[in-house]
């Protein structure tokens, strides 16, 4: 055989299985998968090379995110700088140093969202107070939505956006006792929540300091019983002479 | 039939970039696999300049990519590319072949051992030349145009790398 045709036959063999999936993956094509423990659960968690894309309880997931996002999913490890925090990300529902690819919805969802990821681990706050941190005080209802549909819940803690009337109210990841669930394992109890909502209690004012708080901030959390009195609005709140807490911003 | 790719590029790109993969990879993978002789390297580089195309393909006008010439195009790429722009790969998804056992693929053939250990013993310009020549089978204009060298100067290499081959192979026996 000549050389000529030897060479050539070296060019004819098959593309090593692999490279098609990373070229899709590193395209964003396709995301990729993997799953993780959380407190409701197993979880698929997607990530496209920009960040995170998507959480979902891990079962059906796919079918889900065909819908929804209409990409490929291959199964692949998260880039090495993340997975080591993808798990700390889920515990302690907040992104912290993973980055998180929200391109799937609105620049108003995406500040809804970055809003809703500062929420503290173990405290609440209503759909108003997201409304008013992001300017636009008045679409509590386009609020309720960018976070009914947060592609990244656990990570971005949308569990611990609840009702303007204090109820715990609606989950999109399986439900609303998974709602129940995550803040119960973040030690926010969800009776003693219940209870302040259908007692009206809406802020809590520390009358040593003379400070109000929603009910879940840690300032008014750190603050003896005797000293805790409650109200139904900010402005109750204020006509009696308190003053918001600086960290955790009440005004409904 | 490359036309109809180029149309189906410009028209909608996520939907036909996967068609691309498939009808210019093996050959990309081959020609990059026996110039650099590593199969490793020569899979990230693959990788690496179709991740590229894509993103380039992204802001081009569709006149851009319907004058293209996909090949040479491609392999300017790769060419560019070289050893320092893996670091990138750290910071990207990694596929996981679930299907096969790593311990259990085959050795490659003595062959292929050989053959690397022929085309080692070119020059690299040789090399470079003599497997987009045959292996990838580009004619010497485009090969040119590829490395930035002149088309005479691609022709002797060809030339004498395959003279430099034959001599190996002659002495093999």
């Amino acid at each position: 055989m000549s050389i000529e045709r030897q060479l050539e036959s070296l060019g004819r063999e098959d593309l090593p299985s692999g490279v098609a999936e990373g070229v899709a993956l590193g395209t964003g094509l396709a995301h990729g998968y993997d799953f993780y423990e959380s407190a409701i659960g197993r979880v698929a968690v997607t990530f496209s090379p920009e960040g995170v894309s998507s959480v979902d309880i891990a079962d059906g997931f796919e079918i889900r995110f065909a819908e929804r996002y209409g990409r490929r999913l291959i199964r692949a490890e998260a880039p090495r700088d993340w997975s080591r925090h993808i798990p700390k990300a889920i515990e302690l529902g907040t992104p912290g140093d993973l980055p998180v690819d929200l391109r799937t919805v609105t620049d108003f969802q995406q500040r809804v969202l970055r809003t809703t990821a500062t929420i503290p681990k173990g405290e609440v706050r209503p759909y108003g107070w997201v409304a008013r941190e992001v300017d636009r005080p008045r679409a509590v209802r386009a609020v309720g939505s960018a976070v009914a549909r947060n592609p990244i819940p656990l990570i971005i803690p949308c569990h611990r956006v609840v009702r303007t009337d204090g109820h715990i109210g609606n989950y999109s990841l399986g439900g609303p006792h998974n709602k129940v669930e995550l803040l119960h394992h973040e030690g926010a109890s969800p009776e003693w929540l219940e209870d302040l909502a259908s007692r009206h209690v809406r802020v809590q004012a520390n009358t040593a300091t003379g400070v109000f708080c929603h009910p879940t901030c840690h300032v008014i959390r750190s603050t003896s019983a005797g000293d805790v009195a409650g109200f139904r609005s900010a402005a109750e709140a204020e006509a009696a002479g308190h003053r918001p807490c600086e960290e955790c911003r009440p005004a409904l | 039939m490359m036309d109809d790719l180029l149309n189906a590029l410009a028209a909608d790109l996520d939907r036909a970039f996967p068609s691309v993969v498939e009808e210019m990879g093996t050959k990309l993978f081959w020609g990059l696999r026996r110039i650099c002789g590593d199969h490793q390297e020569a899979e990230d580089l693959t990788q690496e300049t179709f991740i590229r195309a894509y993103r380039a393909l992204s802001s081009y006008e569709t006149e851009r990519i319907q004058g293209l010439h996909l090949q040479p195009w491609l392999w300017t790429i790769a060419m560019n590319l070289g050893r320092n722009h893996l670091r990138d790969r750290s910071r990207r998804p990694v596929f996981v072949d679930t299907e096969v056992d790593v311990s259990q693929t085959d050795p490659e053939p003595v062959d292929e051992v050989a053959w690397d250990r022929r085309l080692s013993s070119l020059s690299s310009h040789q090399r470079t030349a003599v497997v987009l020549r045959h292996v990838v089978g580009m004619g010497t204009t485009e090969i040119a145009e590829i490395t930035g060298r002149p088309e005479g100067t691609v022709k002797a290499d060809v030339h004498r790398g395959l003279a430099r081959l034959r001599n190996e192979l002659e002495r093999e026996r």
